[in-house]
């Protein structure tokens, strides 16, 4: 499994895919991540990338190899869509983060982002950040993409929890438990139920 | 016990079971994790050194004593210790030592695309390049031992790939070491003239010997399968190879320099044709073809950036077809694997049942990412907004580079966060080089223009402790006329917050003494000495004005803590929308908080606003106040 974390640094993608690193250890299967760390992480335009398998070679994954990409802004999703399978699936955070080209008034930012991805793949929208505002922490946006994915990719809510209790401190261990069940519940699964 | 680590935490991991009882650096990224997390483990001294080359020189002293020692930095950082790295050649060594060198292909963070397997070469250094985490621990290890056995420093070369990927690692135990004794030596540790000369032949008797030996160490390998082609590789590439060509057969190389050359001939007559496939320089290549080893290489593939599976695939199925290669289709990938790696040579590794599959497959993966460029094209816009890294919201020297492009200064700026106020809309930097170059070129400029009164240095504190004091020493000395600004945010920024001499913390947090920038800067002979807050602009472009006038050279230090240590903890701004008249002042100092779409007002993200109150100041309207 293949998945493609692709956002604005400063939102946690790179907790999203420690959270995942974890949950391939429990599994014993093969895992490699690769990560963004230094400059791009000051509102750039960051992308992680998470191998899951029983052998991995390649710390990064190829254009056209992904199972999921997890997008947690719109542009970014367009951006990096490319490195989607032709089955896979995008989930996409509806947020948008105006890049400083987009601000200077140098580019525009795009219209119709969403209707352009869902005529060519499998696109799941959702509200992320109001999701992790309701579970008590604007930050928590990471937490909520990650159930969205688990919630499509049907992997066990209990399994994600563990994973999840193994990365954050136990401060803030209830508000992502409770960001992780948005997730789920925003692609129409409970916890339990899965 | 396996674990997944990150590359760096793995060589700090594998430093610390090697027994390493010194660990020094300059942060630089991609290598700065390791030595934060060495200093970490007990029974380790290590320590943020001012810049790369003390770093160096205590990591020798230590070796000197008699203890194993480790040194990171990133490529660049290379420069700056290559004076005492090339003579330590010559001294050798006592306790084994190692330096982690960390090149960054592509330029994630980085001013240049340097390839350090070229010091290992014009030094006269074994150099060892691991491919994941678990290689990168048993490199590591391996290194210590190579150091000690050939008493010589070893090169280990990473990658931002491998320094900042995860992959698993077996954790194993301390091997705690006793110091090998110190005795005094002069004709190996005194590098006169009539010493060295006697190292030299010594230098030249050791690589001798490492270019035989290597042929038989365990790190260089070859994994046969197909015959058409034999790949030479290493470091991250080789898991690049692996996943495109799993047929292939490969020369998987753990010595870089020397190569293992016997190991190669050998490797060569056994199959058809020979493609060496590196990152960057052909460093590799050339040496085997001075060798009289034919090969392709960058022929094929470009000196610039990363490689990747699909590149590799690509050229490679244009010289024998993706059948051969293996197949090589994405989804199929990791099926393939395996398969092709155990193959005897002449066989067809996964043979013709898998080939139709892996083909089509191949086929799909690159029409979807047709699809990708498609949308991008048609149904967007043709060319999407970059989206470059920014100073953060709330950061207090933002309003210092709106200040300076203001004024119309030249500004000489240096490395770190600083960097991004060369960006629009702040447009405030003339040139960026290399750490401590800003204070040095800005009196070169002054020197070459005297009519000129209108340049400025500017950099950051880590950077000037680094190595903006002898710019700033040269500058007096020679009666420069320089400004020097120095942008103290109290921390390392760019790479993470890092203390420095200057924050009055070791890496453990622990207190120890401050170096004082005033009164440093007072002992260089500066005479003007100007303190302001970072958020005082008003105050800052008053100093400015008088300071480039001074003519003679002067420092001001604009002082407030990196916003992402010290939150100011204040309210988020807010425009009242019937107030704003769109003028777009608060747009010019590039605040990510804050945006103005076509026929509105200037909007604040009250999430992404620090409450700095920058953008208040530049109002004119009173349009913009805290929000209650």
């Amino acid at each position: 499994m293949n998945v493609l974390i692709a956002g604005v640094g400063g939102q946690g993608t790179l907790l999203a895919s420690r959270i995942l690193g974890k949950l391939a250890e429990a599994r014993g299967s093969d895992c490699k991540l690769n990560e963004v760390h230094g400059m791009a992480q000051r509102g750039g335009s960051v992308v992680t990338h998470v191998k899951i398998a029983e052998k991995v070679y390649s710390p990064v994954i190829a254009e056209g190899d992904a199972d999921f990409i997890l997008a947690f802004e719109m542009l970014e999703a367009l951006r990096y869509c490319g490195y989607l399978k032709k089955d896979g699936i995008i989930i996409v955070n509806t947020q948008k983060i105006m890049p400083m080209p987009v601000i200077t008034g140098a580019a525009a930012y795009p219209d119709g982002i969403l209707g352009a991805l869902k005529s060519k793949y499998n696109v799941v929208a959702a509200d992320a950040l109001s999701a992790a505002v309701e579970a008590g922490n604007v930050k928590a946006v990471n937490t909520v993409i990650l159930g969205c994915f688990a919630g499509a990719a049907g992997i066990p809510y209990d399994e994600m929890e563990r994973a999840l209790s193994l990365s954050v401190k136990p401060k803030l261990l209830e508000v992502n438990k409770a960001a992780l069940e948005k997730g789920y519940a925003l692609v129409g699964r409970r916890p339990g139920t899965e | 016990m396996k674990e997944l680590l990150l590359g760096n935490a793995a060589v700090a991991r594998g430093a610390y079971e090697a027994g390493v009882k010194v660990a020094t650096a300059y942060p630089g990224t991609p290598s700065t994790e390791i030595t934060e997390i060495i200093s970490g483990y007990d029974g380790v001294y290590a320590e943020w050194s001012p810049n790369e080359k003390v770093a160096f020189e205590v990591a020798l002293g230590a070796s000197v004593a008699g203890v194993r020692a480790l040194v990171c930095m990133k490529h660049v950082g290379v420069n700056v210790a290559a004076d005492p790295l090339f003579t330590a050649s010559y001294t050798g060594v006592n306790g084994g030592l190692v330096l982690v060198a960390a090149d960054d292909p592509g330029m994630f963070s980085s001013q240049n695309e340097q390839d350090t397997r070229f010091y290992a070469r014009a030094a006269h250094l074994p150099l060892i390049e691991p491919s994941d985490s678990g290689e990168a621990k048993e490199f590591t290890k391996f290194a210590f031992d190579l150091s000690e056995k050939y008493d010589t420093p070893v090169i280990l070369r990473t990658t931002t790939r491998l320094a900042h990927g995860q992959s698993y690692a077996e954790i194993g135990e301390r091997e705690e070491r006793e110091p090998i004794l110190y005795v005094k030596n002069p004709a190996k540790y005194v590098m006169m003239p009539a010493n060295a000369k006697g190292r030299h032949v010594a230098v030249e008797k050791r690589m001798d010997r490492l270019a035989a030996d290597c042929n038989g160490f365990g790190i260089n390998k070859i994994e046969y399968g197909g015959k058409e082609i034999g790949v030479v590789c290493s470091g991250v590439v080789y898991q690049y190879v692996k996943e495109a060509l799993p047929n292939a057969s490969v020369l998987k190389l753990g010595t870089v320099y020397p190569l293992p050359i016997e190991l190669a001939r050998g490797f060569a007559e056994r199959v058809d044709e020979l493609i060496v496939i590196e990152e960057l320089e052909p460093f590799i290549e050339n040496q085997l073809k001075a060798n009289g080893i034919a090969c392709r290489g960058k022929s094929l593939f470009s000196k610039q950036g990363e490689l990747s599976v699909n590149i590799i695939k690509e050229k490679i199925y244009e010289i024998i077809g993706a059948e051969k290669a293996g197949g090589g289709g994405n989804a199929n990938a990791n099926a393939n694997i395996g398969a092709g790696a155990s193959g005897n040579i002449g066989e067809k590794g996964n043979g013709n049942a898998n080939s139709d599959t892996s083909v089509s497959t191949n086929k799909n993966a690159s029409a979807s990412s047709d699809i990708g460029a498609d949308i991008r094209a048609d149904a967007v816009s043709a060319v999407l907004p970059g989206r470059p890294p920014v100073l953060c919201a709330g950061c207090p020297h933002r309003g210092v580079f709106y200040v300076l492009n203001k004024l119309r200064l030249t500004v000489c700026g240096d490395i770190g966060c600083y960097t991004l106020g060369a960006l629009p809309p702040l447009n405030a930097v003339d040139s960026v080089v290399c750490m401590g170059a800003g204070v040095g070129m800005a009196h070169g400029f002054l020197k070459a223009l005297p009519n000129k009164k209108n340049v400025v240095a500017v950099i950051g504190d880590s950077t000037f402790i680094h190595s903006g004091i002898t710019g700033l020493i040269d500058s007096v000395y020679n009666r420069g006329r320089t400004t020097v600004l120095i942008l103290d945010n109290s921390t390392t920024g760019m790479t993470g917050h890092q203390n420095h001499p200057a924050t009055g913390k070791t890496i453990r947090n622990e207190d120890t003494v401050r170096i004082d920038l005033e009164k440093l800067c007072a002992a260089c002979g500066v005479n003007g000495i100007t303190t302001v807050d970072a958020d005082d602009i008003e105050t800052l472009e008053a100093v400015l004005k008088r300071e480039v006038e001074r003519g003679e050279t002067s420092v001001i230090i604009a002082r407030r803590a990196c916003e992402l240590i010290s939150g100011r903890n204040e309210k988020p701004y807010a425009v009242a929308a019937a107030e704003c008249k769109r003028c777009g002042a608060c747009m010019r100092i590039g605040c990510p908080a804050i945006s103005m779409a076509a026929g509105r007002g200037a909007e604040i993200n009250a999430d992404a606003c620090a409450g700095c109150g920058l953008c208040k100041k530049l109002c004119k309207f009173g349009a913009i106040a805290s929000r209650e």
